[in-house]
């Protein structure tokens, strides 16, 4: 079986999984607005969230991204499934990128949510001129947030104490799609006076980091899980 | 019977085998000495398993067998020795001879939060079984009516057994290797078990099954071996349980 096929049967796994069970919708997505709002209420300054709302919807998808990455491994792990993929002789690569691809669809519908949620709450104005970097900030940001979410999912799925140990190991590494990302989206949504053309070079960072962490979970990822 | 692509033509046989490419011995082992976690679980272990034969693996807790299975699944590393399983030897690879081995051990390798028929497609398609072949492996296990479409979550300990058993059946493996297969199944489950395994065997499946139930594997086994101080002993067929 080819990589790209063991890719579409996993993504189609792990989606259907989550249309069966809804925990995205029925816990990420609420527990997602619910740091938008807890962020308004610490802030509780309209012209300083409007400032900051970029930031802080990329945080907020980190904080969710966890809690998906958890979820996305939970599933593998709780009845040996992980083990029996394993043994199957599925290709690791080809898991890789199939639950890179259902994670990276969750967090597009996650991202989306928040930035209506940035509009609602913080008063964001999304202006034509830079709606292209926009979609491109958030195309290639959760594509590295995939990738990343995936590799470091698996490498935690095996270890003692992965709950506490994931967000340790994650968070550093996806600080600079935190900081690209972040930009990038100011640019695009001119705050604090920054202009379309001044995101182009973190769009430039962003993609960067996913071919990174694509090509490398790709390759690493059987080591990983088998080890 | 006639074989066509590699699978059983007869449809009276609903367990299919992939039977490519043929290798005989499907398992052999030569001195093999295995490691876990700094015990030797196999010093210097023999064992020569052929085409079809259905082995029952006995011993006290510990012996390693259940180290034995997962070696010969490419899962633990052969430290010493020659293991060639399916042609494969694992001293040079061991992931190689992972697509034709089909392994139930202790969990069941299910998906909680999908049906019966959901999880069999998704094993049975991870080797390209069709949807008559689903269906089959289904009926096989008695999972073919008001299970199958309830999630696994839903299940008894022994409705999800005999899920992880059809999941087993959809991948059509050469090679089988069961540990304590009868744990949690009711009385129609272990026939529907053991009717499987001669099935398959039959087909031309190799079947190694380590138990503890001797007197119900005992029956099923065409073979018996002992394992105990890391090595295998051959029990002579009708000898002391």
């Amino acid at each position: 079986m080819t990589t790209w096929r063991v890719a579409r049967l996993v993504a189609a796994k792990d989606l259907r999984i989550e249309a069966r069970s809804r925990v995205v919708v029925n816990q990420v997505l609420p527990f997602s607005l619910l740091v938008m709002v807890l962020f308004a209420f610490a802030l509780d300054n309209d012209t300083v969230l409007t400032r900051v709302a970029p930031g802080l919807v990329w945080l907020a998808t980190l904080f969710s991204m966890l809690v998906l990455v958890q979820r996305a491994f939970a599933v593998e792990t709780a009845d040996g499934a992980l083990d029996a993929l394993t043994v199957a002789g599925v290709r690791p690569s080809g898991l890789f990128l199939g639950k890179a691809m259902a994670m990276a669809v969750q967090l597009v519908v996650l991202e989306v949510v928040l930035l209506f949620a940035a509009i609602v709450l913080y008063k964001v104005d999304v202006g034509g001129a830079g709606i292209v970097l926009l979609v491109t900030t958030f195309v290639a940001a959760t594509t590295g947030l995939a990738f990343v979410g995936t590799l470091y999912g698996g490498l935690a799925s095996g270890a003692k104490g992965r709950e506490t140990l994931l967000p340790l190991l994650m968070l550093p590494v996806v600080a600079p799609v935190l900081i690209g990302a972040t930009r990038a989206t100011e640019a695009a949504l001119g705050t604090n006076g920054a202009s379309p053309s001044e995101g182009w070079p973190w769009i430039g960072l962003l993609v960067l980091f996913a071919a990174l962490f694509g090509a490398g979970g790709t390759l690493a990822f059987g080591t990983l899980i088998d080890a | 019977m006639s074989h066509r692509n590699g699978r059983i033509a007869n449809p009276a046989i609903s367990v299919a085998i992939r039977m490519e490419p043929v290798v005989e011995p499907v398992v052999q082992l030569t001195g093999v000495v295995a490691v876990v976690g700094g015990f030797p679980v196999l010093a210097g272990a023999d064992l020569t398993v052929h085409r079809g034969e259905i082995l029952l693996l006995r011993g006290p807790n510990g012996a390693g067998k259940t180290s034995l299975l997962r070696l010969c699944a490419g899962l633990l590393p052969v430290e010493r020795g020659v293991a060639t399983v399916l042609g494969h030897d694992l001293s040079v690879s061991r992931t190689a001879v992972r697509a034709f081995v089909g392994m139930l051990g202790h969990s069941n390798g299910l998906y909680a939060d999908l049906t019966v028929t959901d999880n069999v497609r998704f094993w049975g398609a991870t080797v390209g079984a069709t949807d008559d072949e689903i269906a089959a492996s289904l009926a096989r296990m008695g999972l073919a009516n008001r299970l199958a479409d309830v999630p696994v979550s839903r299940l008894s300990a022994g409705q999800r057994r005999r899920t992880a058993l059809a999941c087993l059946v959809a991948r059509r493996a050469q090679l089988w290797l069961l540990d304590e297969p009868h744990a949690g199944l009711d009385a129609a489950g272990r026939d529907e078990l053991d009717a499987t395994l001669r099935e398959a065997a039959a087909a031309g499946a190799t079947v190694m099954v380590a138990s503890h139930e001797l007197e119900r594997a005992g029956a099923l086994a065409t073979r018996v071996v002992e394992l105990g101080g890391g090595l295998v002993r051959e029990v002579p067929m009708g000898g002391p349980a």
